[in-house]
């Protein structure tokens, strides 16, 4: 009887040890014990990789060091950033400026590092706007953006800003096929398939200065371009869009654009096209899109509206573009080190196709088509197809390299990261996320020569990671040492915005050019102040310039009146410091602005409409010194009848203060 | 004087040449906002290093600016060295030792005047401070080392010589060297 009581203590005991080991992993199972070492970097390190995250719908761009997971900077790029004046300066505004006018906001959504034989160059990285779309350039010395272009014919920018190997081209696809811009738009939706076109946009990058121009325009048929991916080695002069909804629907696309077993790759050859445009083959279309520059040496942005993009139709040059057949709905189209192997990531398969470019090339020459898709060539499945990774995982969407002939692709449905040997098509090993992998970077993963030791995953659910933050939590990147067999968990760590793609980098690249000040001797700001004594206050009708110094602690000058309602102020804010890091910043009481912040030999201008007579009080706002507090000045506004002289000073009064009658 | 001696001075008269064309001084600042340290460097007719960091943390104690030209001697000491230069090519050229022996000490002489006057000027900037500064802490001095280490509030200050007054010790110790020689050898050739 006993035994028999002991028999089911035992059994139970061991139904409930194994029913433990059915669970899911947890993070407790995924961390192994020396995770917090591999990830630790002490006070005063350096990490080892720059990280630039795009901050999706934050509109900017973050930057964090790996494998800390530590936040350096956010830069303002799409979105207005009060912190920064960025939009609100006088200087900044025209950054984002588009054909529909001022635009303080969007959806960021991947990064791209520029690179120089296939390597990152460390000189700039570009991002994309979606909703109203653009790219942008930042300067790696400044880390600011200096530069954003628009995209005409465009809209949902998605497939962007991919770009080949010397960073000779960034291509932008629209993910919504439109009508064209000076088409007449004004036409019923369910038109889609005669009226709505894809067009593909090829902007050019300054070898020196990195100036981006539109060079020609792809009018393709109205699919939704996704994700595209230059070729690289073998494959250069070859761009690679994967596209869905070739079914063509305008509505409840969920079911509707998921109805045709295989979508498509669209490979391009953009050098061909290239050929195409020199020869004059292009056709001219008016169309409205602005271009923005920041200058280094003013401190200002300009705007300039352009009028006119060449655009070759694809169906009229039957050899620039072909279809190869791509199971359910790609997302990803990511070609590996080599170039010779572009891995598709249908949303929806089952499997993941690897094609092979060579193999792509002689079904070319051998024309083994398959019909075609709107005028452009389908090659047959299988002719260039190197082969398919099976039961790879759930929700494919992207793969990233390590240059040990090893891809990495994240799987959004079964929410984990599968490693798998590319010239094999076989598994080697799968670490579940915490949840939902969107995108993932592998140090210069998209590169020539990747340095595979670190993974990031960009999660989009984070649920219980975090302490809880209400309905509205932070997003997750996980950081995976990959340097051995088996990938292995070592960091999360919170993140601005909703990061889509990212890429991280060597930090030897990029920190030793980042630039500590702006020379005041170089600044040509048309208000610069070079020095106290230049400082003055200039009326010119109702508009008043304050040519204004700042050093620590002080503002030149600190008084200012005769100032009077109707007026403009420009307060034209020089930063006389050329130390490193020793900015200042300036904010108005009342002032429907923002701040400015002022680095070192900047000039900035805060605009100021003074809304009633009164004292209004300006400070530094940015921790400068030990007397930061004392840095602070007066306005005073008269009303508009009033005669107050327009006078301004620093340390004296003036006017002249009066003794107060003594008793 | 021997060959040995003519050779000495004729070294001596080089390395001082060679001390116009590098700082002479320096005056190194280390304080916890700078860890990578402020540096006066002080070359025979100017200042250099980060002068006007230096300039613009001073003003919260009151200090004067720094500026080459509120120095007579940068417009004169080159020409001194210079001075200098010929004076012991004059003495290697024509071997007399009273010369030699004028020349040690002069040169030592202009180099304890040339002390004292940094000294000086040390005091007077450490010193004569604006009664109106933000900063004014009682009793508290700012004026550098003469040579060696002090804390001054939060900067700590390291006053050594550089390249060029290493080049001009030398050359001091050089002649030295040469005096004590000649010296000797005379006695000998007394007896």
């Amino acid at each position: 009887m006993n035994n028999k009581l002991v028999l089911l203590a035992v059994s139970g005991a061991f139904a409930v040890t194994a029913l433990q080991s059915c669970k899911p992993q947890n993070t407790s199972s995924v961390v192994s014990g020396n995770a917090s070492v591999k990830a630790y970097v002490a006070p005063g390190k350096y990490d080892e990789v720059y990280n630039f995250l795009s901050g999706g719908f934050s509109g900017q761009m973050s930057v964090y060091g790996l494998p800390s997971g530590r936040l350096f900077r956010v830069i303002p790029v799409f979105s207005v950033d009060p912190e920064k004046g960025w939009g609100y300066s006088e200087e900044t505004k025209p950054m984002l400026n588009t054909s529909h006018g001022f635009v303080p906001w969007d959806d960021l959504h991947h990064v791209q590092l520029s690179k120089t034989n296939g390597d990152a160059d460390g000189r700039w990285v570009f991002g994309n706007a979606n909703n109203t779309p653009r790219i942008a350039r930042i300067n790696l010395k400044t880390f600011k953006a200096e530069e954003i272009i628009e995209l005409p014919n465009s809209a949902g920018n998605h497939s962007s800003p991919y770009l080949t190997e010397n960073t000779e081209y960034l291509v932008a696809g629209t993910r919504f096929s439109v009508p064209p811009d000076n088409a007449n738009g004004d036409v019923p939706i369910n038109t889609y398939k005669q009226n709505f076109k894809g067009y593909l946009s090829f902007v050019s990058v300054g070898k020196e200065d990195g100036k981006m121009d539109i060079a020609f325009q792809l009018e393709c048929p109205g699919v939704d371009f996704d994700l595209s991916r230059a070729g690289k080695g073998v494959s250069h002069g070859w761009f690679f869009f994967s596209c869905y909804n070739t079914e063509q629907a305008n509505t409840l696309l969920e079911v509707n654009a998921s109805q045709r077993d295989k979508d498509f790759i669209m490979a391009v050859n953009w050098k061909k096209a290239e050929e195409y445009i020199k020869a004059g083959k292009g056709r001219k279309e008016k169309v409205k899109y602005v271009h923005n520059v920041y200058s280094e040496a003013t401190h200002s942005a300009s705007s300039e509206m352009k009028t006119e993009v060449t655009i070759l139709n694809v169906k009229d040059f039957p050899d620039l573009c072909y279809m190869m057949p791509c199971p359910k709905s790609p997302h990803g189209c990511d070609v590996d080190p080599t170039g010779e192997y572009i891995v598709g990531s249908g949303k929806l398969a089952a499997l993941l196709p690897v094609f092979s470019f060579s193999k792509m090339l002689k079904a070319i020459e051998s024309k083994a088509f398959d019909g075609a898709y709107d005028g452009i060539p389908v090659i047959k499945y299988e002719a260039a197809l190197y082969g398919e990774v099976k039961k790879p995982g759930l929700g494919p969407l992207h793969t990233e390299f390590d240059g040990k002939g090893n891809a990495y692709t994240s799987m959004f449905v079964s929410s984990e990261v599968v490693k798998w040997n590319i010239k094999e098509l076989k598994v080697i090993d799968r670490v579940p996320v915490f949840y939902s992998v969107g995108h993932l970077c592998v140090v210069e993963g998209d590169s020539k020569n990747p340095t595979g030791k670190y993974l990031i995953a960009y999660n989009k659910i984070t649920k219980d990671r975090y302490l809880p933050t209400g309905p509205e939590l932070c997003q997750s990147a996980q950081l995976f040492d990959i340097s051995g067999e088996k990938m292995e968990m070592i960091l999360d760590f919170p993140t601005i915005g909703e990061p889509h793609y990212a890429q991280a980098v060597l930090a030897e690249k990029i920190q030793k050019n980042s630039q500590k000040i702006y020379k005041i001797d170089e600044n040509k700001h048309q208000y610069v102040t070079k020095g106290e004594k230049e400082s003055k206050v200039v009326r010119e009708g109702n508009k008043v310039h304050v040519y204004m110094t700042c050093v620590r602690s002080h503002f030149s000058p600190d008084n200012i009146e005769g100032i009077k309602m109707g007026d403009e102020v420009y307060f034209h804010v020089t930063n006389l410091e050329q130390d490193w890091d020793v900015p200042h910043g300036f904010a108005v009481k009342g002032a429907v602005n923002a701040e400015l912040l002022i680095m070192p030999g900047e000039t900035q201008t805060l605009k100021w409409t003074p809304e009633k007579p009164g004292m209004w009080p300006f400070y530094c706002t940015d921790f400068c010194s030990a007397l930061h507090q004392e840095m602070q000045g007066y306005v005073r506004v008269s009303p508009a009848s009033s005669n107050t002289p327009l006078v301004w000073s620093l340390g004296t009064n003036l006017p002249k203060a009066e003794e107060p009658a003594s008793k | 004087m021997s060959l040995l001696s003519r050779i000495g001075i004729i070294v001596a008269a080089v390395l001082l040449i060679g001390s116009t064309f590098v700082p002479i001084w320096q005056i190194d600042l280390n304080a916890p906002q700078y860890p990578e340290g402020l540096t006066l460097k002080i070359y025979t007719d100017t200042l250099g290093g980060n002068v006007d960091i230096i300039n613009g943390l001073n003003h919260y104690i009151g200090m004067k600016t720094l500026h080459t030209k509120d120095f007579i001697e940068f417009s004169v000491l080159k020409y001194i060295i210079y001075f200098f230069a010929g004076f012991s090519l004059l003495v290697a050229f024509v071997g007399n030792k009273k010369i030699l022996y004028t020349l040690f000490s002069l040169f030592v002489l202009f180099g304890v005047v040339a002390m004292i006057d940094f000294w000086r000027w040390e005091y007077n900037y450490g010193h004569d401070l604006d009664p109106h500064a933000a900063i004014i802490v009682p009793g508290m001095a700012y004026q550098p080392p003469l040579i060696g280490f002090k804390q001054l509030l939060n900067f700590g200050a390291y006053s050594v010589p550089d390249t060029g007054g290493w080049l001009f010790v030398i050359s001091g110790v050089l002649m030295l060297l040469v005096v004590i020689k000649e010296l000797k050898f005379s006695k000998n050739e007394n007896k």
